[in-house]
């Protein structure tokens, strides 16, 4: 159960969230989106505890986020694979072992991605691709009852596109909560249970796909979300 | 903390820049050691290497280094592990793949061309040195890419940094010196190298090689403070608050800061 209360936060003058209240209570897909500077990865680090609101507060199982510990319950993939670069990945996936204890499903997501030939190059003579499943399996090797998934889809070849869909839609299966920020909207389509729509820092639109088909009059996500962005703001408040 | 420090230390071991900062007090030294007999030249020409390079390596390569791992830091922040032991283990890793490249830059061309050095207190003074100056340079490096996170900011304000404490404030002191000539000012350069790290190296290092009697009456009053137990008292006390300072700099900005 994740709860953001009333949440704001700004960077100077520049107002990043504005009063975001969010509710996750269900298990399920939740697809986060919104256009660039919205506020999705702001709203995403406060509750990973790396920006600090400037007012609100967030429950994560009826307890207020403070400390470190509830993190380990929680998968985070970020937006961007970087890496220690002379490193391996065994070494990567050993010091994330070190901080986070046994990861019971690293070699099934190793050989999953097919990623065997790679585990013993530094990290710094990996492609963008292989670095971001790298970045996958680290996030993913923990049987975690929450995942967040920042732009999990990017470099990412077609075969392991596949892969990773049917990765997430069978941790959706198992009752878990996946918050999923993508630009990708075919693959958001293909996934999302929620969508939750951010404008400018605030939530605009919360509702299952369906509805806001149905709403925009539209077929696909991308003609749903365009039609969000061209309406005036009153209108898009659910 | 001691994990991340395991992991960067790591890292960092394996990079070329590391070693090639190795390579590079290696061969000063075995080209010192070498061309020049007398063991207090070779220390002091070891000296001026040590006390301006140093510095500007350790904030430098500290930012690089810190500046380029930054984004993966935003990974390590979303595990289970306080903001205090990321940055305390960044900031030990470096220091130490750092301090261990001049160790090994200083002690094996000792060990090969003259090894009575590696029992001289001078050439070890001179290395303790060079450590205690490379921990101060990274702490404020670190502390400077939490500050900045405009990398051009951010350099700038580590090269000033480096040229205030290296090269202005010698010259600025001796201004100061010579504007208040008619005045016993030995105390007050006392007072006045005490704040400058990189001044306390050369003062310790110069007065242990026992050149201060060309430093005139100024010498004395030197030679006599660092003889003197509160002398030595103090010069340690000036050095742990050079050491402590920018890691409260980068604890308290770790503690705010948005990533």
């Amino acid at each position: 159960m994740i709860h953001f209360k009333n949440i704001s936060k700004s960077f100077g003058k520049n107002l990043v969230l504005q009063n975001v209240d969010l509710q996750i209570n269900t298990p399920g897909i939740f697809a986060l989106l919104g256009p660039n500077g919205s506020g999705k990865t702001t709203l995403i680090k406060t509750f990973m505890g790396m920006v600090c609101a400037n007012s609100g507060e967030i429950l994560f199982n009826q307890q207020v986020v403070s400390g470190n510990e509830y993190r380990k319950k929680i998968s985070y993939l970020p937006q961007i694979a970087r890496f220690p670069e002379n490193l391996t990945p065994l070494e990567f996936f050993d010091f994330i072992e070190k901080l986070r204890g046994p990861a019971p499903r690293k070699e099934e997501l190793i050989h999953w991605f097919n990623i065997e030939a790679f585990l013993h190059k530094t990290l710094r003579n990996l492609s963008g691709g292989t670095r971001q499943k790298i970045n996958l399996v680290s996030c993913l090797m923990y049987n975690n009852p929450v995942l967040i998934l920042d732009e999990p889809s990017t470099g990412l070849d077609p075969v392991a596109m596949l892969k990773l869909k049917k990765w997430i839609l069978a941790e959706s299966q198992q009752g878990k909560q996946i918050i999923l920020c993508s630009h990708l909207m075919d693959f958001v389509q293909e996934l999302a249970d929620e969508v939750i729509f951010m404008l400018d820092g605030e939530v605009h639109y919360r509702g299952n796909q369906h509805q806001l088909l149905a709403q925009t009059n539209t077929q696909t996500l991308e003609e749903a979300i365009a039609n969000l962005l061209s309406e005036p703001k009153a209108q898009l408040v659910c | 903390m001691l994990k991340v420090f395991k992991y960067s230390f790591l890292d960092l071991m394996r990079n070329r820049w590391t070693i090639a900062y190795a390579l590079f007090f290696a061969l000063c030294s075995a080209g010192l050691l070498y061309l020049s007999g007398d063991g207090n030249k070779v220390i002091v020409s070891a000296m001026n290497i040590v006390l301006l390079l140093v510095p500007l390596v350790s904030v430098i390569y500290g930012q690089m280094y810190l500046y380029q791992v930054r984004e993966y830091v935003e990974l390590l922040l979303a595990q289970p592990i306080s903001r205090k032991a990321i940055f305390m283990g960044y900031y030990l890793g470096i220091s130490t793949a750092l301090s261990l490249s001049l160790l090994v830059g200083f002690m094996l061309p000792a060990l090969l061309l003259q090894p009575s050095y590696l029992l001289n207190t001078n050439w070890l003074l001179l290395i303790v040195i060079a450590v205690v100056l490379t921990f101060i340079f990274t702490g404020l490096a670190c502390w400077l890419v939490l500050k900045y996170d405009n990398r051009l900011k951010g350099f700038g304000a580590g090269l000033f940094i480096w040229l205030l404490l290296a090269v202005l404030y010698d010259g600025a002191i001796l201004v100061i010196l010579l504007l208040l000539e008619d005045y016993p000012l030995e105390k007050l350069a006392l007072v006045l190298s005490m704040l400058n790290p990189i001044d306390m190296g050369r003062m310790l290092l110069i007065f242990q090689l026992d050149y201060s009697a060309l430093m005139g009456y100024t010498g004395a009053v030197f030679s006599h403070f660092f003889g003197t137990r509160l002398g030595g008292f103090i010069l340690t006390f000036g050095f742990g608050v050079w050491l402590s300072f920018p890691i409260v700099l980068l604890l308290s900005k770790a503690r705010k800061k948005d990533f």
